[in-house]
């Protein structure tokens, strides 16, 4: 599904430039469940923008789905991010003056597809995720697990090859994380290939590969038995 | 532009932000609305003005005779020159490429009575054509005709305020008054723009006032027109080979100043609309003005509102939203807003200055107006402006990298 060869990226401070991945060769197959993990600018986050397209490389390959990625420009990265991306953040990034099925309907908008149909599927994906009843409610009124909830029916209402979660249960406290780690898993179980950034030990593994960066290089990359997170709910 | 699906979405974030779209909205309908207003008090200050200086006609000459300065041809200096009757009849026939009517005028004092009122009045011996030297309303009866004029008749036109003084609450038509102890028929009753002291005037035929004076046919002074179209310069001709013709006739020094005095009332008016064009600039300019200000007040308001929506346009771009598409959306709203709101506050201004009409006389504000032209004009303007102050923040929005956008608390 993804495939990286010797990818590097720097950012310009100034008159100086920070070198921030230093070489990352790494390959996930479709269906995995990889956490990505690492202290603050261990540099987990820049490698998931590049893998999630909101940031270009300077040196190196990337595949995705079999499709090089490169030479993007705004509109060709948009373009991919709705085909073949959906986002999942710590602070749920959901729009707050759109109910939860508008916000849902939003990639599909993008996508081209027709109101009536983006409402049926949007309202689908939020019962798959035990919303519906709150579907017609603004972010403000839900709890943070709600809202995460949302994010993840958001995220996969286009129906994209990989889901990009950057610290899904950051902003949540541990039951709650424990639902939103089940949801996950779930949809990994359906055969999602999914990409979790965590710094929290517990939620890596309840991943299947754990993925350790280290000032921009990997230093470990183990598959692991995962913890269900369905006997914590 | 007409897609369904986009302009939903765009009611949808202007129904959900009713505080930015109301902000916006009323900046454009403010500054459209003080923009209508002032312009039309403009205008009410041009009219008031006219009105104060143009109450007569504007192609009009007044001839008067003076004393001669120069010997000429055997006549000594100081000698009265007079007009009568023929030099009428003689510039009529020498000059009909450029004169649309001639009247002459002989201005008396007289005492005026009516049964017990009485009071000193001017009268006026004129012809049928002073009705249009002086703008004379009538407002009942008829002026002095040509019928008067032949047999000199001892019909009178007077003022309205002459009506009111002398009559009170009578019909004034058809009565009798006394003036300067030759009895007068009121045939009709005038008004006139000029001001009280042109309604106090009574008119009588020219010939009637000679008549009185031991029928002899001599004329104060002649108001002759010209054809509105030779205009200005065309005026000046005639004014000047009018000066020729009677100086020869009168037998006057083609050098003497004096003699013959003509007053060209185009050269007041052309004064005049000089300095009404002065206004014209100040108002231009104040409204030119006001509608920088807008465009100022409505690209400061875009600026925030898509500052404000960074973080969604970040959160709308991981989503997939392309940059075209971003700008379309913030600028399809705020073009949308502008021409709604533009109109409103257009319609606003136009329908108030419909309803002051008359009541800010007092403050030199006649008839504020402004065409229609002028207000859509004005309120593109804004619109378009409206546009390009959205259209660059947006811009800028929209090449913000998803992650800045996001990162953006």
């Amino acid at each position: 599904m993804i495939q990286i060869k010797d990818l590097h990226k720097s950012y310009k401070m100034g008159s100086s430039s920070l070198h921030v991945l230093k070489g990352i060769n790494l390959t996930v197959e479709e269906g995995e469940l990889v956490a990505i993990m690492g202290s603050s600018g261990s540099g987990k986050s820049t490698l998931l923008n590049i893998i999630g397209m909101l940031d270009l490389l300077d040196e190196g390959s990337y595949e995705l789905d079999n499709v090089l990625i490169k030479d993007l420009d705004e509109t060709k990265a948009a373009k991919y991010r709705n085909k073949f991306l959906g986002f999942i953040f710590q602070s749920f990034n959901l729009i707050n003056y759109k109910t939860a099925v508008e916000n849902v309907s939003l990639p599909l908008y993008y996508q081209g597809m027709k109101r009536a149909e983006r409402q049926e599927k949007a309202l689908k994906y939020l019962t798959s995720v035990g919303l519906l009843d709150w579907a017609t409610h603004l972010p403000s009124e839900l709890s943070g697990g709600q809202k995460q909830r949302v994010a993840i029916a958001r995220a996969m209402a286009s129906e994209p090859k990989l889901l990009l979660a950057d610290e899904p249960t950051g902003a949540i406290d541990t039951q709650t994380s424990n639902e939103v780690m089940d949801l996950i898993q779930k949809i990994n179980q359906e055969g999602k290939t999914i990409l979790v950034i965590t710094h929290e030990e517990d939620i890596a593994q309840m991943c299947k590969r754990i993925i350790r960066l280290k000032d921009g290089v990997i230093v470990e990359d183990t598959k692991v038995n995962q913890v269900l997170a369905t006997q914590y709910v | 532009m007409f897609n369904q699906d986009r302009w939903q979405e765009i009611f949808e974030t202007i129904r959900k932000n009713k505080l930015r779209t109301f902000l916006s909205g009323f900046t454009v309908a403010l500054g459209i609305f003080i923009f209508i207003i002032l312009f039309g008090f403009g205008n009410g200050l041009k009219n008031s003005f006219q009105e104060f200086f143009l109450d007569d006609a504007t192609n009009t000459m007044f001839i008067f005779a003076g004393k001669t300065s120069e010997p000429y041809k055997g006549f000594k200096a100081n000698r009265r020159i007079e007009f009568t009757n023929d030099d009428l009849y003689d510039i009529k026939d020498n000059f009909p490429f450029f004169l649309e009517y001639i009247t002459p005028r002989i201005s008396r004092r007289a005492t005026v009575r009516y049964k017990n009122e009485f009071d000193n009045y001017t009268t006026r011996g004129v012809g049928p054509d002073h009705q249009y030297a002086e703008k004379t309303i009538m407002m009942e009866g008829r002026y002095v005709n040509e019928l008067d004029v032949k047999n000199k008749s001892k019909h009178a036109v007077i003022g309205r305020l002459v009506a009111r003084d002398l009559f009170k609450q009578e019909d004034p038509l058809g009565k009798f008054i006394d003036v300067g102890n030759s009895v007068f028929k009121v045939v009709g009753v005038f008004q006139d723009d000029g001001g009280d002291n042109e309604e106090r005037f009574i008119y009588i035929p020219y010939t009637t006032r000679q008549s009185l004076e031991k029928g002899n046919d001599k004329i104060d002074q002649m108001i002759v027109a010209f054809r509105p179209e030779l205009g200005y310069k065309g005026s000046l001709a005639f004014e000047r080979q009018l000066r020729v013709f009677l100086k020869e006739k009168k037998v006057i020094a083609p050098k003497d100043p004096n003699g013959i005095f003509i007053r060209n009332i185009a050269d007041n008016i052309k004064q005049n609309q000089q300095f009404a064009n002065v206004l014209q600039l100040i108002v231009t300019f104040v409204g030119l003005g006001t509608l920088i200000a807008g465009i100022i007040g409505i690209s400061n308001i875009m600026v925030f509102i898509v500052k404000e929506r960074t973080k969604e346009l970040g959160v709308r771009k991981a989503l997939g939203a392309t940059p075209k598409s971003v700008i379309q959306m913030i600028l399809q709203e705020s073009i949308f807003i502008t021409t709604i709101s533009g109109y409103v506050g257009m319609a606003l201004g136009v329908f108030l200055l419909k309803n002051i009409n008359e009541t800010l006389e007092d403050y030199f504000i006649k008839n504020p107006y402004i065409d229609i032209s002028t207000a859509l004009f004005a309120t593109l303007i804004l619109i378009i402006f409206g546009g390009i102050a959205g259209y660059i923040p947006a811009k800028r929005a929209a090449s913000i990298k998803p992650i800045v956008a996001l990162r953006d608390e």
